[in-house]
């Protein structure tokens, strides 16, 4: 049951607010009821279904431009959350050992279950402070030659890659090109399709283009439900085909970039399930998915032999692309 | 991603529309009319004022490979429109009958000054070079034969990125395409990347920074992301000598600006000079000063 007053089709911040406001009435109902013998079980089941309604109505057959907001989405959880919640013994490893140590890529050595893994992933905050610092999570060349440096890491002491995207793009700035941004993400993508450990790839949030690609070079993609994963925003596109930016919903639907499009163009390997109207709304529940998606893959992957692993990496991007003739 | 760039001051689709006679052109660098068998004849490069015309990728291999020996690899593979992209479709089918060419690179074999190599020319004039799954399988079966049959590679790189109507299709040729030059890399095969005006976007995020050796051409504009995308990133101007050759060969991406006119001599000294243990039999029967410098 939704609130009377709210159109069927309110904006996407409006029920969200609600949404919000819901949940918060219910979780004080529940402190209170908690405290004391107050009965108090009616209407918290009534607030109960209103939270529940109210996230339905968030995602009901989602547009693919709904979809990139929700990937976007300021509260979707991020780096340092997958991180806290994934691994353990984390020891961040800093520096490409050549100019900088870009803040937009996480790099280091961690436990999965356990069993030590290099973490390499984009890092955008959680405030504009740390967004500043990390450039929204957009890498200059010198993240992906850390990224570079750390998978070469992994090989050689012999344990597995787990890489988490999220970047919105490269970073377009004038050092960026000074310092060769294109050099770092074509080196970046040819070191990790020969890189001699296993790469489990998880695409989290926004997969921008080249920026995203040159961490996504793997044996096994995983991608979260509403996550996606372009060769150019949607934003972008509209302003070259239509000469409208604004237009970048068509744009959106028309580039094909959600996960199972992705799945179905033989690009992504599996679908991480987010709860009801995305990852954000529920990070535990989405985070646990996500570990479970990681822990399958990386049992497979670490059944291969190296020569089978990379063999299997080259195929599996060589056969993607449809033409004709 | 991919970056349509245009600067204002050397538009040359601008160019050809106001002079659409053929017989005279105005140079879109230092705006003088040049007889066009002039030009033809000094390989494209504006006679006054030395500016680098883009080639098509048959004028580009005409210009470098030995007269008649070239032997195109893959010819006849078309686009399909896997994602059923607005109007692309129609744009790829103006842009064949346009260009005469099935897609915007033309790879296969052909020697220069004698020493074989496998060659692939990208064409700008086809959708704006971008890179789709046909450019993208052509390059990568180059490469893969390249290395089967123990050839040197030689890419003439003109593209303004991965082609956006084929979605993150054509961004998975970046990954397909450098795998394939880690292997030739793997055969200890030589590679030499030309970067020819313009060269950006995915293109230069893949195969055409991992040459051996970088050659571009003068003046070439060569860059990652669009100057309009990076402008409006930083909110501020950026200089006029931003991405151009000069710029990356100060900054280290580039080994060597070489004028077209040098070009295939150039090649050949650099292919001659990497392939020290290929018999030298083909440069000793040319009989030429050039070849005996050469070894």
């Amino acid at each position: 049951m939704i609130e009377p007053s709210l159109a069927a089709d309110a904006p996407r911040d409006e029920i969200e607010r609600r949404l919000r406001q819901t949940e918060d009435e219910l979780a004080q109902l529940s402190k209170i009821s908690g405290g004391q013998e107050l009965d108090l079980k009616d209407q918290i089941a009534r607030l109960r279904a209103r939270v529940d309604a109210l996230r339905a109505a968030l995602w009901r057959d989602p547009t693919p431009w709904q979809i990139v907001q929700v990937a976007r989405h300021a509260e979707r959880p991020k780096l340092p959350d997958y991180l806290s919640a994934l691994f353990s013994d984390v020891v961040e490893l800093r520096g490409d050992r050549l100019f900088a140590d870009d803040r937009a890529i996480f790099c280091g050595l961690a436990r999965f279950d356990g069993r030590a893994v290099a973490v390499i992933g984009h890092n955008k905050g959680k405030d504009t402070r740390e967004n500043l610092e990390r450039r929204w999570g957009m890498p200059n060349p010198d993240g992906y030659r850390k990224a570079i440096r750390v998978a070469r890491l992994a090989e050689k002491i012999g344990v597995p890659v787990v890489a988490l995207v999220d970047t919105p793009a490269a970073y377009p700035g004038i050092e960026a090109e000074q310092r060769g941004q294109a050099e770092a993400i074509a080196r970046s993508i040819l070191v990790m399709s020969q890189l001699r450990a296993p790469i489990v790839v998880a695409i989290t949030g926004e997969g921008g283009s080249g920026g995203a690609l040159a961490i996504a070079v793997g044996d096994r993609l995983l991608m979260m439900q509403y996550a996606i994963y372009s060769v150019i925003p949607p934003e972008g596109c509209a302003a070259i085909l239509w000469r409208d930016a604004a237009r970048k919903e068509e744009a959106a639907a028309a580039l094909r970039l959600t996960a199972p499009d992705l799945l179905a163009a033989g690009i992504v390997d599996e679908i991480v399930p987010e709860p009801t109207g995305g990852a954000h709304l529920d990070a535990p529940t989405a985070i646990a998915a996500l570990r479970d998606a990681l822990r399958r893959a990386l049992d497979a992957v670490r059944e291969e032999e190296v020569p089978a692993l990379l063999s299997e990496r080259y195929a599996k991007f060589r056969r993607i692309g449809p033409f004709a003739g | 991603m991919l970056n349509w760039l245009k600067r204002p001051k050397f538009d040359a689709t601008v160019e050809r529309r106001e002079m659409p006679s053929g017989l005279w052109e105005k140079c879109p660098r230092c705006a003088q009319i040049i007889y066009v068998k002039e030009l033809e004849r000094n390989a494209k490069v504006c006679p006054k004022c030395g500016w680098h015309h883009r080639l098509s990728a048959a004028e580009r291999l005409s210009l470098v490979v030995d007269e008649g020996t070239f032997e195109e690899w893959d010819g006849g593979m078309t686009s399909l429109d896997p994602l059923s992209f607005p109007k692309y479709a129609e744009k790829a089918r103006e842009a064949r009958a346009q260009t005469g060419s099935d897609d915007a690179v033309i790879t296969g074999e052909g020697p220069i000054l004698d020493v074989r190599a496998a060659v692939g020319a990208m064409d700008f004039t086809f959708m704006g070079g971008s890179m789709g799954a046909v450019v993208g399988e052509r390059i990568t079966r180059m490469f893969e034969r390249a290395r089967e049959r123990g050839l040197p590679v030689i890419t003439f790189s003109a593209s303004g990125g991965a082609r956006m109507q084929e979605g993150a299709i054509s961004l998975m040729q970046l990954a397909k395409t450098s795998a394939a030059v880690g292997r030739l890399h793997d055969a200890r095969l030589p590679f030499i990347s030309v970067l020819c005006d313009p060269t950006t976007g995915g293109t230069t995020a893949s195969f055409a920074m991992l040459g051996d050796v970088h050659i571009a051409e003068p003046g070439a504009l060569i860059g990652f992301a669009g100057r309009r995308v990076i402008e409006q990133t930083i909110n501020q101007k950026l200089p006029d000598n931003f991405q151009t050759a000069e710029f990356l060969q100060k900054h280290g991406m580039i080994d060597m600006i070489v004028p077209r006119t040098d070009l295939k001599e150039a090649l050949a000294r650099l292919l001659r000079l990497m392939l020290p243990h290929q018999p030298a039999q083909d440069a000793r029967e040319r009989n030429d000063d050039r070849a005996v410098a050469g070894r």
